[in-house]
C-alpha cells in the first residue's frame, strides 16, 4: 500500500487536533503527516479575553506548537503562500514546495483592521485597541489601568469574528472591573454592533440584550463601521451616524489566510475555504479538506466548533482514502461559555437548524444553558486546562458529544418561520 | 403574511419585507420596491447591485453581506452605502426581491 502524505497548513486549535487525531488513526506506514505554521507560539486565544482585567498573563497563554503535536508527525516552520489543486502542490514563501496526497486547511481566520479606515492610521493608537492581538491585550489592560471616566465603545466592526460572544463578554467583564475600582458610575460602556439585535438568533438575542440592561451597557444596533476615528474619537458608520469615545475597543474585519485569495477555486470572497458543510470536504478538490475558522460554514468561529469538525474531518479523510462515500453528519455544533462578570457565566449551544434556545446541558440534568450560574463560568475558566490536555490531543470531552443534544431544551412553542 | 401589489402583481412578503417567493419578482416590480425605501431612481450602478444580489442567490441560497457584495459587484462598501443608504445588503435584497441575506452567527 502506498503511503499517504496529509499535509494540514495551520498548526493552531484545528490543526494541531487533527494532525493528532491523524496520526492515531494511521500507523506510521500508511500516512506521512506533516503541519505547518508560520511561527512556533501556540495561542490559547480564549484567554485574550482576560488579559485586559488583569484575569490572565500573555506567557501563560502561549505554549510551543510542537510540544502540542504527537511523535511521528512532522512539523514545518513556513508560510504557505499558495495552494495549486490541479498539482496538489502548496507553494512556500521561502521558495520551497510540498505535495500531497490531502490537504487539510486549518489557517484560521486573518484580522484586517486596513478593511476599515482608521485602524492602521501609522503610530501607536492612544485610545484605540482591540484585545484579538496578544499585543492588543496587553495594551488594553495598560489603557483600562490608566481609565478613569469616559466612554468605552465596544465594536465588532463586521461580521464574521471569531468567537462572536467575545466582544459582548468584553463588555460584562469591563462593567465588573469598573465596579471593582469603585469608578462605575463615571464609566459609560456601550455595545454598538453592525446587527438588528445583541446577536444573531432571536432567543440569544433577548436573553444577552436583558443582561446588557441590566448592567446599564447601552445596545447599538445596525452599526456598520466604515471609519474610526482615534484622534477625534469617534466611530463613523457608512451611513453617517457617530457614536463618540474616550477608548475604543474594536474588532476588526475578518478575511481567510491570504494565500486561499492566490488560490483560484479555493475561497468565498473574504477567503473562508468553500466547503460542503456536512462533510467539510473542499468544493475545489475532493481531497482538500477545511476545518475551524479557515472554512465558510454557516456556524461561529470557535474552539468548540474545531473540535467538533475534528472527528467528521478525521471520519471523511478515513472513507476519502479508502475510495468510500463520506460521512455528512456535521451539524455545526457549537457550545460556547459566555463569560458574564462577578464569577458567573452563560452557555450557549446549538448548531445549524437550532438556535441557541433555554434548557440544560447536555440532558436535563445538565449546566443551565442561556442564563447566568456560577457553573458556567467554572466551566470557562477549566477550559483552559481541557483545551492542552483534551482538545488539543484530539481526546473525547467529558460529556460533550459532536451532534447536538437535543434532550434538555426547551423548543420554541411557535411553529419556525419556513 | 402581507400580500402586496407591485406592478400589477401579488406577491408576498415576510414580516420584515423580504420577498418569500423570489421567483416571482420581475425587473419591473424593482421600481415600485426601491421606492417603498425610498430610492427614488434606479441607476444603472443600482441595477448592477440587484443583479448581483440575485445571481448570489441562485448560485448559493442567500445574498451576500456587504464587505462580499462590494467583492463580488466591484462597487467600493462605501459607494454601496450611498446606492442604498439604508444598508447595502439589506435594501438590495429586497429591492432584488430575494429572502433576507443570513447573517453568519
Ligand atoms: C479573544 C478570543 C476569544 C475566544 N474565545 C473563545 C471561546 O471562549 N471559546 C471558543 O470555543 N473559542 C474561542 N475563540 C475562538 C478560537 O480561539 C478559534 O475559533 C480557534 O482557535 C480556531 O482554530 P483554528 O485552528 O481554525 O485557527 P487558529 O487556532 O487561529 O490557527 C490557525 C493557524 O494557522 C497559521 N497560519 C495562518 N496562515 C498561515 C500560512 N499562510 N502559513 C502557515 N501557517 C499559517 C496561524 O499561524 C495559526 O497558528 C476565541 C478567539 C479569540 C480571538
Amino acid at each position: 500500500m502506498k503511503r499517504n502524505r496529509i499535509v494540514i497548513l495551520g498548526g493552531g486549535t484545528g490543526g494541531t487536533l487533527m494532525a493528532n487525531r491523524l496520526r492515531r488513526a494511521y500507523g506510521w506506514h500508511e500516512a506521512q503527516i506533516v503541519v505547518v505554521d508560520r511561527d512556533d507560539d501556540h495561542l490559547y486565544q480564549p484567554g485574550l479575553l482576560f488579559v485586559p482585567f488583569g484575569m490572565a498573563q500573555i506567557e501563560d497563554l502561549v505554549r510551543p506548537r510542537a510540544g502540542q503535536l504527537r511523535a511521528g508527525i512532522d512539523y514545518r516552520r513556513q508560510e504557505a503562500t499558495r495552494v495549486d489543486t490541479d498539482t496538489r502542490t502548496v507553494y512556500f514563501a521561502d521558495g520551497t514546495i510540498l505535495h500531497y496526497d490531502v490537504l487539510v486547511i486549518a489557517s484560521g481566520a486573518r484580522l484586517l483592521p486596513a478593511a476599515t479606515e482608521g485602524l492602521t492610521e501609522a503610530g501607536p493608537q492612544e485610545r484605540v485597541f482591540t484585545f484579538y492581538t496578544p499585543e492588543g491585550a496587553a495594551g488594553l489592560r495598560q489603557a483600562l489601568e490608566r481609565f478613569e471616566g469616559g466612554r468605552i465603545v465596544v465594536n465588532p466592526v463586521d461580521l464574521p469574528v471569531k468567537c462572536p460572544v467575545a466582544p459582548l463578554e468584553f463588555c460584562f467583564l469591563a462593567d465588573a472591573y469598573f465596579r471593582g475600582r469603585h469608578l462605575r458610575d463615571r464609566v459609560r460602556i456601550t455595545y454598538v454592533t453592525p446587527l438588528d439585535a445583541a446577536f444573531t438568533r432571536p432567543v440569544a438575542a433577548k436573553a444577552l440584550a436583558g443582561l446588557l440592561a441590566d448592567k446599564h451597557i447601552e445596545l447599538v444596533t445596525d452599526f456598520a463601521t466604515g471609519e474610526v476615528d482615534g484622534a477625534g474619537g469617534r466611530l463613523i458608520s457608512y451611513d453617517g451616524r457617530e457614536e463618540r469615545f474616550d477608548l475604543a475597543v474594536v474588532v476588526p474585519a475578518h478575511g481567510g489566510a491570504a494565500y486561499v485569495d492566490r488560490s483560484p477555486g479555493l475561497g468565498d470572497e473574504l477567503g473562508f475555504v468553500q466547503v460542503d458543510r456536512h462533510t467539510l470536504q473542499a468544493k475545489a478538490a475532493p481531497e482538500i479538506f477545511a476545518i475551524g475558522d479557515a472554512t465558510d460554514v454557516p456556524t461561529s468561529k470557535a474552539g468548540s466548533v474545531a473540535h467538533f469538525e475534528g472527528e467528521a474531518v478525521v471520519r471523511n479523510i478515513r472513507r476519502f482514502l479508502a475510495g468510500q462515500p463520506l460521512d455528512g453528519s456535521f451539524d455545526g455544533h457549537a457550545n460556547c461559555f459566555v463569560e458574564t462578570g462577578f464569577g458567573k457565566g452563560l452557555l450557549i449551544d446549538f448548531n445549524y437548524d437550532t438556535e441557541p434556545l433555554p434548557g440544560h446541558y447536555p440532558g436535563p440534568l445538565g449546566l443551565p444553558l442561556l442564563k447566568e450560574s456560577r457553573l458556567s463560568h467554572l466551566g470557562k475558566r477549566a477550559f483552559a486546562w481541557l483545551y492542552w490536555h483534551r482538545v488539543l490531543p484530539g481526546r473525547e470531552l467529558p460529556g460533550i458529544t459532536a451532534r447536538m443534544p437535543r434532550r434538555g431544551k426547551a423548543e420554541p412553542t411557535q411553529p419556525r418561520r419556513p | 403574511m402581507p400580500i402586496h401589489i407591485y406592478a400589477g402583481h401579488s406577491v408576498v412578503l415576510d414580516e420584515d419585507g423580504y420577498f418569500t417567493e423570489p421567483e416571482r419578482w420581475t425587473e419591473e416590480m424593482a421600481p415600485y420596491l426601491a421606492a417603498a425605501e425610498g430610492i427614488t431612481e434606479l441607476t444603472a450602478d443600482h441595477w448592477q447591485v440587484i443583479k448581483v444580489m440575485r445571481a448570489e442567490y441562485h448560485a448559493k441560497g442567500s445574498g451576500p453581506a456587504v464587505r462580499a457584495l462590494a467583492k463580488i459587484s466591484g462597487v467600493p462598501v462605501k459607494e454601496l452605502y450611498r446606492l442604498f443608504p439604508k444598508g447595502p445588503a439589506k435594501v438590495a435584497a429586497k429591492i432584488a426581491g430575494i429572502p433576507k441575506p443570513h447573517s453568519c452567527i
